[in-house]
């Protein structure tokens, strides 16, 4: 057997806390001094911090290995320390410790469209994308009609980006990358955009990438459904600790089983954000469920979502959409499937989505919400609770049956 | 393999990959194609606009340090004194002005995709070279003005150091380098050092021989513009453009030691900073 191609020996990273980007001058020059005085490892994080209560670790002694032509899956909750582990072995940023041996050309792809620029036609963002991700103007020469091709969007190659529809543009953006060939790809969370067709699409390729040209894979995703038909091993990040590697089956499990309910009021004030909104012109604030007893399945709900505009903003709509653990959606609920969608004027607004019957059968959902004009997302927040439906007193249905949704529809009977 | 890349916490001060830079050339190309293009998309005047800040600047020294305050030009033509001294500075606050920006308007870029990130501030001196070339070609229409169809045309001439003029271009661009790297890496952290900036452009400015010609100070101030790289930097292109300009070899010295100390620092501060840049976002 090779060597392996990644080996992750004991990696940490501490982030200071409530001090992002704001030491004073004189503390970094003390730092500046201890820097040049120490040029040995480890010397971020030095004894003294370790003792320092303020360090957050978004990563504390993740070792894994994984051979050429594996394709890794790495799950875990939001905050786990995923993204972290992504941008350190991405070269983003530094450890705090520990070290990372990667043995061969490393791609990651932690965004679609990195470095696109909206007044560059799409051939010349191909170029601009590619030599972002590290490839040569010779690679995407020959490359280029593959990529074209796979994108869909020929008819528009010379057209400025920022004239596609964001369908068009992530289209685009994921052809560049899937034409990478590196021999081992990082992948973020990027399938969450795009619509089906396409995603069933990116899967494929990634598919032939691991299967057919047997290159490795480090893969993130809240979708069991694609962690499951890509992966051959996984690790659950917690807390910033990682599992051993494991069969994919365990893992979700392991996954599922530290999954522990949210609150059903959330400020999401802080939350982290999907990379693909720009959250700048109106911001979800803060969600809660208007019923004191919780989710019941078949009893009335309401889910109540604070909104804050920045700017008036016409034609928006709030969607909330629920997943199962495995990462399947089972119900959405869009402001506008019924009314009109709304004008917001700048301030604070709370918008209520009623439902009479909550069809949900009882069981664990991931819940994702998000603002949005079109195809146009001004706030997306993945993964803000994991709330349970349970089972009221005078529920004698859900018992019926298992998973996805129980509507009490309405019935005619006529005896012919 | 090949490709073994080993990461871990705080490599040495001193080790930048320039071999890995040199692979990235084609990303330089493009960022500075992209600089060119999304700067003049959409705008009338175009690349026009390259030429139109000196020329205007020139015609405000003109009218206001010529003929209002007097101000010497060494018996040069003032338009060819100004436009001379505002190409070489020009492309030096031009380009150190845009190499500051480099961490703050690439922030999101630089949270998602590794590149060596001393191809972006590279990039834009290539780009601040585009807007001195046609600076340079307004100027020579000026000067072939001035030189055939005025009387002042026997007070200057090219002077034949300027087969070093290359060299003083890689000067100037290593200064704006330098400079620029220092002020992009402190103000990834002090955000409040980007209003004194322009401040500091202004002065320094001021304190370049663009407006007087060296010769207007006191001898036993001369030492105090030899501290400033600039001042060598422009009265070398008066030099060897107009024939006329104070260069002694002190001040030449001290201007490229100078050059050296801030460039070599800067690259090393900005190495420094980029490694960890993202986590302060």
């Amino acid at each position: 057997m090779s060597q392996p191609i990644i080996e992750v020996n004991s990696l940490s990273k501490a982030y200071r806390l409530g001090q992002i980007g704001s030491t004073t001058l004189k503390e970094e020059f003390q730092q500046l001094w201890r820097g040049f005085k120490k040029q040995g490892n480890d010397r971020n994080i030095d004894e003294k911090d370790q003792k320092n209560s303020d360090l957050f670790w978004a990563l504390r002694d993740v070792s894994f290995s994984l051979e050429p032509g594996n394709v890794l899956g790495i799950i875990g909750k939001n905050g786990a320390g995923k993204s972290t582990l992504l941008k350190i072995l991405s070269r983003i940023t530094e450890p705090s410790s520990g070290d990372a041996i990667m043995r061969g050309r490393v791609s990651s792809l932690l965004e679609v469209g990195t470095g696109f620029h909206p007044d560059l036609t799409g051939r010349e963002n191909i170029y601009l994308n590619g030599a972002f991700l590290g490839m040569s103007k010779q690679e995407i020469n020959s490359k280029f009609d593959e990529i074209v091709d796979f994108s869909g969007v020929e008819k528009f190659i010379d057209t400025p980006v920022k004239r596609y529809s964001s369908g068009m543009y992530v289209r685009l953006a994921f052809a560049v990358a899937a034409h990478l060939e590196p021999e081992l790809l990082i992948i973020d969370e990027v399938l969450a955009v795009g619509d089906q067709d396409f995603q069933r699409k990116c899967i494929g390729k990634m598919q032939s990438i691991s299967n057919t040209d047997g290159r490795t894979i480090l893969f993130v995703s809240h979708y069991m459904a694609a962690i499951r038909r890509l992966c051959d091993k996984c690790i659950v990040l917690h807390e910033g600790k990682a599992s051993a590697v494991m069969e994919v089956e365990k893992a979700i499990e392991n996954y599922t089983q530290r999954l522990s309910e949210s609150e059903l009021d959330l400020d999401l004030r802080e939350f982290p954000r999907s990379g693909h909104s720009d959250g700048k012109a109106c911001r979800i604030e803060r969600i809660r469920v208007q019923n004191s007893a919780g989710l019941l399945y078949g009893r009335a709900v309401e889910f109540i979502i604070t909104l804050k505009a920045f700017n008036t903003i016409n034609d928006i709509m709030v969607g909330l959409g629920f997943n199962a653990v495995e990462g399947n959606r089972i119900m959405t609920l869009d402001s506008d499937s019924r009314d009109p969608p709304f004008t917001l004027s700048p301030g604070s607004h709370e918008i209520t989505l009623k439902l009479d019957h909550l069809p949900l059968h009882p069981g664990f959902y991931v819940c994702h919400a998000s603002i949005a004009t079109g195809a146009h997302f001004y706030d997306i927040i993945l993964d803000f609770a994991i709330w349970e439906v349970k089972t009221s007193k005078e529920d004698n249905l859900s018992d019926r049956g298992v998973g996805g949704v129980r509507l009490q529809p309405e019935v005619i009977l006529r005896t012919l | 393999m090949s490709h073994e890349y080993i990461i871990k916490p705080n490599k040495s001060w001193f080790k930048i990959d320039w071999r890995e830079i040199w692979a990235y050339r084609d990303l330089l190309a493009l960022l500075v194609r992209r600089d060119f293009v999304s700067k003049y998309k959409q705008t009338v005047l175009g690349p026009i606009w390259f030429i139109f800040q000196p020329l205007v600047m020139t015609v405000v020294f003109t009218i206001i340090f010529n003929r209002v305050a007097k101000l010497s030009t060494d018996n040069l033509p003032p338009v060819l004194f100004y436009m001379s001294g505002l190409l070489a500075w020009n492309y030096f606050s031009q380009s150190f002005n845009s190499i500051t920006t480099t961490f703050r308007s690439n922030a999101n870029l630089f949270g998602k995709v590794y590149f060596p990130r001393l191809v972006v501030p590279l990039g834009f001196l290539f780009s601040g070279l585009i807007a001195a070339t046609l600076q340079l070609v307004a100027f020579l229409l000026f000067f072939g003005y001035f030189k055939f169809f005025t009387e002042t045309s026997g007070t200057f001439e090219i002077n034949g150091h300027i087969i070093f003029f290359p060299f003083l271009v890689i000067q100037t661009a290593c200064l704006a380098l330098g400079v620029g790297l220092w002020f992009a890496s402190l103000t990834a952290k002090y955000r409040d050092l980007v209003h004194a900036l322009q401040f500091i452009t202004q002065v320094w400015m001021y304190a370049t021989p663009i407006i007087y010609p060296t010769t207007a100070i006191a001898e036993q101030y001369r030492w105090l513009l030899a501290l400033n790289p600039m001042t060598s930097v422009v009265e070398c292109t008066r030099l060897m453009f107009l024939g006329q300009g104070t260069v002694t070899p002190v001040m030449l010295i001290s201007s490229v030691v100078l050059t050296v100390i801030i460039m070599v620092s800067g690259v090393l501060i900005f190495n420094r900073v980029q490694r960890t840049f993202i986590d302060t976002v």
